[in-house]
This record gives C-alpha cells, structure tokens and sequence, in this order.
C-alpha cells in the first residue's frame, strides 16, 4: 500500500530512516559520508543535474535530520541548494488565449492591469497586477495561468519570497510554522527540522537506566495514517521503540473543550487555541485580537501536563502531522511538559530504522478518550466538541462557531471579528485545509481522512466527554 | 495512603473507572478521606493483567468491580 504521498516526502523520509539507524549504531559521524552516497550511488544522476549535487543536497538534508541550523530559531528552513529557483512571475496569459472579443478578463480585473494587442491578446502589466486571480477565473478558456512559486503559492502568510540567488527565503517575522511549503515545494527544498535523535536518545536512556518513563502522546489524526496497518498495532510498535505507555493527545483535547466551553460562556467571544500556526498568526498578523486567543493549553500540553503530574520523571513526545508543533513545544508554556515533537512521517522513519514490519505485530488498546476529543482532529470536530462541553455541563450559552480550516479562512473571520463585523462568537482556527488530518508531517492525505477520524471517534469507549474526564 | 489506579488504555478498557468510583464511594462511607489519597497513572506495566492498581508503589492486578470490595477490606483497611 502507498506509504506518501510524494516521492519528495520519501526521499527526505529515508535520509531521516538512515540518520535513525546511525543513531543506533553509535555511528552517527558517518551520516554525512554514507548517506549521500547511498542516496545519489551514481555514476548517473536520477534527480539533479549530477550526482555531486544530490550528495551534496542529500549532506543538508542530514543536516536538517540531525536537528538543523541551531542559529536559526524557525523549525521550518529553506535548503538552498536545493531550491530549483524556479522562474519568478505570477499570473501570465498563455498561448490559449483567443484573442476573443468579450474581454471577461479585463472586466474582471480590479485594477485595470490587462490591456489588448492588436491581435486582441491580452497581456497582464505586472506593476498593476496584485495577483488577485479574478481574471484567470473570469477567462472562459482557462488561458491565464497561475505561474507563482509553489513555495509562494502555498505559503498563505506571505513569508515566502525570492531571496539572494532567486533561492527561495523564508521571512521568520511572517512565517507561522503551517510547513505548507514543506509539502508543495516540488524539489523539497524546504524540510523542517527534525528532532528524531532526541526521541531516540531518550528511548536509549530510559531503556539503559530503567529511571524515567518515555511517553508517546498521539494526536488523532493518526486515525487516517498508517493506513496499511491497524492503529492497534502501530500502539505496539511504539511500545517496541521503547514507548513505555502511548497515550491519546485526544484526551487533552477532551480537557480542553471542557475548559473552553466555560471560558467562551464567560467571555462571550473566542478564538481556539489549539492550532500553534493560527495561535501564531493571530500573534503576529493581528495583535489587537491576541486577548481574545482562548487561555486554555493546546491538547498537547494539557495531556503532557497530566502525564507529568501522574508520572514526575516522565519524559513526553509527541506524534502528529503538525509541524507548527514543534516551535510551539519550544515556547515557555509547553517546554516544562513536551520533550520532543515527532511528525508521523519522522515515526515511520524511526520504526523503520529499527526493521521491524508494522503490519505483522499483534495488536494493543488505544484508549483514553471520548468522540469529541478523537474528532478535534478534523475541521469543525473542535467546535462540536466545544457544543458538546456546553451542554454536558448545563451553561446556558450558544455557540455560533466560526468554523475555519486553511489560513485565508481564518484571515477572513478575523478580519470581520477584528472590526466588529463577524456574527459568530467563536472562530475555530486550523491552519491546516481540513484541519489536523491536513498537516504536512502527514505520510498521506485523502478524501477519507475526515471519515477515518469520524470512524476512529465513534469507536471511542467513552461517548460523552464527561465520561472521559471522569479518570482523571 | 496513596491508592494508584491505573487508567492507560487497557486497564481503562477493562473498567477502571469502575473501581475508582467504588474505592472513592467506599473511602467516604467510612470516613478515610484524611487517610488514604487517590491518584492515577498511565500504565503499570502489566497490561494484560488490569485492572492494576497500586497501594503506597505495591502492586495489585486483577481488581474488578466485582472483587473491590473485598480487596479494599483485605489490602487496604489492613494496611491503614
């Protein structure tokens, strides 16, 4: 069965799968010379223009996999070497232009950039264009054509930009950690870095010592990966790294919604908090609307917390698709509770340093959480949850929610709310299209990951998220 | 006294609230509160063997809510 999307995402997946076993074998100084090798064999060059290129690309992914650039604080950086400094322009009328006589496009076109040769073609003048695209969607011939970056394209918040050399440059001010660009960038030239030598030197040391536990805390979009497995026995092979107990992150989502649906009726307005990417856009795309960010923990950090209340010496990594995650668990709110942030695809790599097949383990429970909390996973799961939480503990309040998945949605709700103008009163931000099930350290994404989840949330033992609460 | 009780999925699968509430019930009605202290835990390491539970870091497995009554008259009144 198909294990990525991408073969760009299996690509950085084995470097990340080789720099694991390393690890292992207590050769870790050999990445930089085995692996490039191993990757880019030659004599002949199969992805760049010769196979001291890719050695010398596959060199920066190590780089990346060992934690990359420690000056940097972003987790999200642009490999330069890699970036195929794709040609700069945006909207471009092409050769299927017919010269027609109704001129959609030009009626189209807010800002009166498109004037008419003599042939009747159009032709954008990009001092006027602001890359709307009302005139590509106006053409009845599809014969404009969206000719930006991938990397820009994908990158909602604008922090992407043509830097030194046309190599793509990644402005820290603006970006929010979503890692869009992660997965759209064609040649995976931009990766985040990966803190998958950390999780496995505390496996080693919790192993060798026997003095603290290590705890995998999942996130439940883990329903719609892995998918030529059962969830039953990825548990398993979590606990064969040396995971001492695997945990929902659902569960703190349960907490959260409990929470939230007290602060919300207090406060009478509220943003989720629970997407580090939209919590950060709000933070620096609309600092007025900051005060009105729930002040509830992620469900990552109520669930760590908890852990390490029940369990002092704990250590906590957590698994999901989020590579926003990773700067949140840096913050001073989550550092205390999150050890390390594993994305799914640096799982598979770390299962698969280890040689052991998934598919052939028995299975283990997973189970600590309610619906509401396993369907935070997806858009509008949060908000149903928070509707939920209302009712189960009898506030008197109704919930409008503003239900938004992908940042231009959420642009908009707060763009209304910021003035005044948004009837709802409460905007569920997930930076991600589709929510969680979205997130770009995903190894697949499809159309039945929403109902994977549904699925995975009606299975929960516990129905109401009273009842999940009630162990605590 | 403090009564572990784990609530990881297995255990939690295999009743573990169940034996929360009868051990909490049973502590009230006899008036224990300001003695014995409950708290929980994310596995104990026996899995196939819940319900686990702990009494000052000794373990039990096996509890139900069939048998915690007489495990709370055997191992925990005794111990007090």
């Amino acid at each position: 069965m198909r294990i990525f999307d991408t073969d760009v995402q299996k690509l950085k997946y084995e470097i990340l799968r080789e720099v694991a076993r390393h690890a292992y074998e207590d050769r870790l100084i050999d990445c930089y010379t085995d692996i490039p090798v191993a990757m880019a064999p030659g004599p002949k060059a199969t992805m760049r223009c010769c196979v001291y290129k890719e050695r010398a690309i596959a060199v920066e992914r190590v780089k990346l996999a060992m934690g990359g650039n420690k000056d940097n604080p972003n987790t999200i950086e642009v490999i330069g070497i890699a970036c195929d400094e794709c040609p700069v322009s945006t909207y471009q009328v092409t050769d299927v232009c017919r010269g027609c006589l109704a001129h959609h496009c030009a009626a189209a076109c807010p800002r009166g950039a498109i004037s008419f040769d003599e042939n009747q073609k159009a032709h954008i003048d990009p001092d006027k264009c602001v890359e709307c695209g009302k005139c590509a969607e106006a053409c009845p011939y599809g014969a404009i054509a969206n000719r930006k970056r991938p990397c820009e394209r994908a990158c909602k918040v604008k922090a992407i930009s043509e830097g030194e050399n046309h190599v793509a440059h990644i402005d820290n001010d603006k970006c929010i950690q979503c890692g869009a660009c992660v997965y759209q960038c064609p040649f995976g030239a931009i990766s985040q870095k990966s803190f998958i030598l950390d999780a496995i030197q505390m496996l080693r040391e919790s192993e060798a010592t026997k003095a603290f536990n290590v705890y995998a805390v999942v996130a439940p979009s883990i329903a719609s990966q892995f998918r030529y497995a059962k969830l039953g026995q990825v548990v398993t092979a979590l606990k064969r790294l040396g995971f001492y107990n695997v945990v929902e992150a659902a569960l703190g989502a349960d907490i959260v919604a409990y929470a939230e649906a007290r602060e919300l009726a207090e406060k009478g307005f509220l943003t989720s908090s629970c997407c580090p990417a939209f919590v950060s856009y709000i933070h620096k795309q609309f600092p007025k609307m900051v005060d009105k960010i729930s002040h509830n923990p992620s469900p990552m950090v109520a669930i760590s917390k908890y852990i390490k209340e029940t369990d002092p010496e704990a250590k906590v990594v957590f698994i999901g698709p989020c590579t926003a995650k990773k700067a949140e668990a840096q913050k001073e709110e989550a550092k205390p509770w999150v050890d390390c942030v594993l994305t799914f695809d640096e799982l598979q790599a770390l299962i698969d340093s280890r040689d052991f097949d998934v598919s052939e383990l028995e299975e283990s429970d997973l189970d600590n959480a309610s619906y509401y909390g396993r369907i935070f996973a997806r858009s509008g799961g949060l908000s149903d949850a928070v509707v939920q939480a209302l009712k189960e503990q009898n506030i008197d309040f109704t919930v409008k929610p503003a239900v938004c998945d992908g940042i231009e949605q959420c642009r908009m709700a707060l763009l209304k709310a910021s003035r005044g103008a948004l009837p709802e009163n409460f905007i569920e931000g997930m930076a991600c299209v589709g929510g969680c099930i979205g997130g770009a350290g995903c190894l697949t994404h499809g159309a039945k990951d929403k109902s994977e989840v549904d699925k995975y949330g009606m299975e929960a033992f516990e129905k109401t998220i009273a009842d999940a609460l009630k162990v605590l | 006294m403090t009564i572990k009780i784990c609530i990881g999925s297995s255990c939690h699968l295999k009743g573990s609230y169940a034996v929360v509430s009868r051990l909490q019930a049973l502590v009230e009605e006899k008036n224990l509160s300001d003695k014995i202290t409950f708290a929980s835990k994310f596995c104990m390491g026996k899995c196939a063997e819940g319900v686990c539970v702990s009494i000052d870091e000794e373990n039990f497995e096996h509890i139900n809510a069939d048998n915690v009554d007489n495990f709370f008259e055997t191992e925990v009144v005794t111990r007090l």
